[in-house]
């Protein structure tokens, strides 16, 4: 008897022999890590509200070596939040973050000092903000941005340092020769450019990205997503990236998470998410969605 | 429970120089997938039930059955991009014997690299990304250095008449008979233990569909365990030792 035809899927789904996604390109370049080595950031518990808006209920989230993980869900789901807390930017109501140094030291990352939180975020890790005036310094050249975080870290002969952002300016793309112009001079999408370069100079393990192609236009975040796949792939970072852009979700995450309420409603391998959403909320968000 | 080598269905072809069966590469045991329509009042759409489908090392099985049977479904579970929501998928991989439906997503994704490759029936083309170095990435991902993976990415370019003034271009504009070998050779580039090919010839022309038979014989005799769907009557009978029936099943009420 055949197969009832006259249902409609509950999105449009790609039917008989359609693309499966490869991978993200870059996939376990170098080699790869073993599946058994222990997570670089693990969250547990993950709370915090404000006033009647719970903004993160019972969070847990683990990133381990060289793995692109994207959030995903509604505005206000509390994706953002998620990324502070993680980072160590806000303090969770309960819950705990623990910082897995490549050493096999373990960090309670809320109950660390001052000192070794601005450590940890000038030389592990990264945070790329959605508006690159929240993670440049307006007022000193391009090239000076991204010196900086590399003094930061130690960096002291002038001419590396000035050699080493030239080389930066290249990769993300932007003319060496305007190493001395000043951010403000720059079009949004360089700067977020720039934010890039100053932010993988150091070559930190783990970076944060919230919504990093948000205020630019479709061509331009193309290009940037392009980018930033790029140079994921080739430096083996870990990435926590939260996006309401599902198809940089799929070209970049090899795993997803959706949120919604405060909560994760759906995780797992990216394609799996998208190709067979199990949630009703992650259903909707892919139906939603033309040819993620 | 039958025991592997009974499961499945009786071969409805098998060709003289079949290879000998033995423990399997990949086998399912009471494999089950019902998707539930949320958006539409939790519809059930029960598409496979007990599926018991083993393959050898060296076997081709071809997966037959109508239109809407489920058979891109069950490839897609074997490949873990579609959730199997009962039974086992097993696999052996780095000489253990794997459940995939029960994996963690970095060992899957460890799987996918090493062990299971799959020939979707369309490219997914990433932006800007050459076709070279879309064929290359696999190798690139274990580990093969540059130059050798884009060397073995051209030639298998280059067997499957692509051109090479093709190959430092991104695919986005070519035909859909050249991408499907784009995505060909992608496939067969790591010489994977165990293949997933859905429809690998559709849109191809007689030679390319002449050198894709030619890949397959050549991954089976290296020992690799392929699974297709080939609605193509004449290729299906060159490569395929025996069919894999999936039968359709009542929608529920
Ligand atoms: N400082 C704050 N004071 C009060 N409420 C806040 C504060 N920050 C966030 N919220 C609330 O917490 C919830 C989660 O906010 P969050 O910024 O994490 O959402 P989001 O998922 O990042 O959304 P978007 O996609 O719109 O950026 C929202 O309802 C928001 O209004
Ligand atoms: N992601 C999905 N969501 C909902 N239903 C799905 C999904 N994928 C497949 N189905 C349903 O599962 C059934 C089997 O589809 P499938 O694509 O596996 O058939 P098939 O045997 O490959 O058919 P064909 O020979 O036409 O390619 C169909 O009813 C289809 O609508
Ligand atoms: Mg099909
Ligand atoms: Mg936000």
């Amino acid at each position: 008897m055949a197969m009832q035809t006259s249902h409609t899927p509950a999105h449009p789904h790609p039917a008989g022999g359609s693309a499966v996604t490869p991978p993200p390109v870059g996939e376990g370049r170098g080699g790869g890590v073993a599946a058994t080595d222990a997570p670089l950031l693990e969250a547990q518990g993950l709370t915090l509200r404000y006033g009647p808006i719970t903004a993160l209920d019972d969070v847990g989230i683990e990133i381990f070596p060289g793995e692109v993980v994207a959030i995903v869900g509604e505005s206000g789901s509390g994706k953002s939040t998620l990324l502070r807390v993680l980072s160590g930017l806000q303090r969770p109501e309960a819950g705990t973050v623990t910082y897995r140094a490549p050493d096999g030291g373990a960090a309670d990352i809320h109950r660390m000092g001052e000192a070794a939180m601005r450590r940890l975020h000038r030389t592990d890790w990264g945070f790329v903000h959605q508006n690159p005036r929240d993670g440049l310094r307006m007022g000193v050249s391009a090239g000076g941005n991204i010196g900086e975080r590399l003094m930061a870290t130690g960096a002291r002969h002038y001419g590396s340092i000035r050699d080493a952002a030239t080389e930066w300016l290249r990769r993300v793309e932007i003319d060496p020769a305007r190493i001395d112009m000043l951010p403000r001079q720059f079009s949004g999408g360089m700067q977020q450019r720039l934010q890039i370069a100053r932010t993988l100079v150091t070559h930190p393990r783990l970076v944060f990205m919230d919504e990093p192609t948000g205020g630019l236009d479709v061509s331009v975040q193309a290009r940037l997503l392009d980018l930033i796949r790029e140079l994921v792939a080739d430096l083996g970072l870990a990435v926590l990236l939260v996006t309401h852009d599902i198809a940089a979700a799929r070209l970049l995450a090899h795993r997803l998470l959706v949120m919604r309420h405060g909560s994760v409603v759906e995780q797992g391998l990216t394609d799996r998410v998208l190709d067979d959403p199990q949630h009703e909320y992650t259903q909707l968000l892919v139906a939603s969605v033309l040819a993620a | 429970m039958k025991t592997l080598h009974e499961a499945g269905p009786i071969p409805t072809s098998a060709p003289s120089d079949a290879p000998v069966i033995g423990p399997p590469a990949i086998h399912t045991q009471g494999l089950g997938k019902t998707f539930t329509l949320h958006l539409q009042g939790s519809t059930r759409i029960p598409v496979l039930r007990d599926v018991e489908l083993a393959v050898a090392p060296g076997e081709c099985v071809a997966l037959s059955g109508p239109s809407g049977a489920g058979k891109s479904t069950l490839m897609r579970c074997l490949y873990g991009n579609y959730a199997a929501g009962e039974g086992r998928i097993l696999l052996r991989h780095r000489g253990q014997e794997i459940d995939l439906v029960t994996a963690d997503p970095r060992l899957v994704r460890e799987i996918r690299r090493e062990t299971l490759g799959y020939v979707s029936q369309f490219l997914r083309v990433i932006p800007r990304v050459p076709t070279l170095d879309i064929v290359a990435e696999p190798l690139r991902a274990r580990g093969m250095p540059a130059e050798e993976a884009r060397a073995r990415a051209a030639a298998l370019l280059a067997r499957l008449n692509l051109p090479a003034s093709l190959h430092s271009l991104p695919p986005a504009t070519f035909s859909g008979g050249e991408q499907q070998r784009v995505n060909l050779a992608r496939g067969f580039a790591p010489h994977y233990p165990v293949l997933l090919l859905d429809e690998p010839t559709a849109s191809l022309d007689a030679a390319n569909r002449d050198v894709v038979v030619a890949l397959i014989a050549e991954a089976k005799a290296k020992g690799a365990a392929i699974i297709g769907i080939f609605h193509d009557a004449e290729v299906r009978d060159r490569v395929a030792d025996r069919l894999f029936h999936v039968s359709p099943m009542q929608a529920a009420a």
